[in-house]
């Protein structure tokens, strides 16, 4: 040990195997090589996995369902061929993503999209994520304290409960569409997809602070979006017996 | 002179404020004093402990949306393109 303390390395060993987790680092590598191999499985596991979140990064890119499925495809045709010279700098995953940007950018231009990729920032109106009338004015007694009868007001049953959770999750995927796109990108690829949000900046070009924003106010917009179809107009206090 | 009544916290975060910091409470970017404020905040606010559950509610829910993806036959293809760059050579 660096500080000159002496631990019994028997024991080390021993709790280091059973107590850490695999490492990234260590899944990664057993990735690589099982790609390498030529293992099939391993490979359609991931084009099975990656395939959605390809997808929704490619939309953003091009005009077309069509178009960005192309992308994809031709990422995927692009990794097989490079797999070889890959140097395992970044992750197979972060790879992959980056070709995805590559080409969607390039697909993008050439349809002459007309949203470009490079004004991706937080362009939209200072917007609160709750309407200001639920809350008490500067020169209340509680000023920004919730108005009362304006308070956020339990779901029940709950949007998990299994007789909702379809009908939910077409409220979401609707509230989604409705969403301003910097903010459904961002909200799809972390909230939908998992991705985390330095993958998000990274392949998005954006800063960690713009994509606090997006996420927060696509996020706002989405709890919303659930409120009204609970209470039908949600800024209405809700009476009950 | 505001009195003190059972919302008031002496520590800046209001529910208007609170449910501006959110999304960044869940995500852990908020400065320690400030997270600290806002559990603080939480611990007497029933009503933005009940905004609070019900992002949380939100992102699960979003966790189970369907998602699109390339066909299956799609994806068939690309994974034979894969078998075949790796086949071995005659």
């Amino acid at each position: 040990m660096t500080d000159g303390s002496v631990v019994d390395p028997d024991a080390v060993d021993v709790l280091a195997e059973e107590a850490a987790p695999r490492s990234p680092d260590t899944a990664e590598a057993a990735l690589l090589a099982r790609l390498r191999d030529g293992d099939s499985n391993a490979f359609a596991e991931v084009v099975r996995s990656w395939s959605p979140a390809m997808l929704r990064l490619a939309r953003t890119f091009v005009s077309s369902e069509a178009t960005a499925q192309d992308v994809v495809q031709e990422t995927w045709l692009a990794v097989v061929h490079g797999l070889e010279k890959f140097e395992g700098r970044s992750s197979i995953r972060t790879w992959t993503f980056r070709i995805l940007v590559n080409r969607g950018k390039t697909r993008g231009v050439r349809d002459a999209r007309t949203i470009p990729v490079a004004s991706f920032g937080t362009d939209d109106p200072d917007t609160p994520a709750v309407d200001p009338s639920r809350f008490r004015g500067v020169d209340d007694q509680w000023p920004g304290h919730w108005v009362s009868g304006a308070q956020p007001k339990a779901w029940q049953p709950s949007p998990e409960d299994l007789a909702l959770a379809g009908e939910i999750r077409g409220q979401l995927g609707a509230a989604l569409r409705d969403l301003p796109e910097r903010q459904r990108v961002v909200v799809s690829m972390r909230d939908v997809h998992g991705m985390s949000g330095e993958e998000v900046c990274d392949l998005l070009g954006l800063s960690q602070a713009n994509q606090r924003v997006l996420l927060h106010r696509g996020r706002a917009k989405l709890r919303q979006a659930l409120e009204d179809y609970y209470y039908n107009d949600g800024r209405r206090p809700v009476v009950r017996p | 002179m505001t009195a003190r009544g059972p919302w008031t916290d002496s520590t800046g975060v209001p529910c208007q404020r609170f449910v501006e910091l959110v999304s960044d409470y869940l995500e852990g970017d908020l400065d320690t004093e400030t997270a600290a404020a806002v559990e603080y905040h939480l611990g007497l606010c029933t009503s933005c402990a009940e905004y609070l559950e019900q992002i949380k509610q939100t992102l699960r829910s979003l966790g189970h949306v369907p998602v699109d993806t390339l066909s299956q036959q799609a994806q068939d293809e690309i994974v034979a393109a894969f078998t075949g760059f790796h086949a071995p050579r005659a």
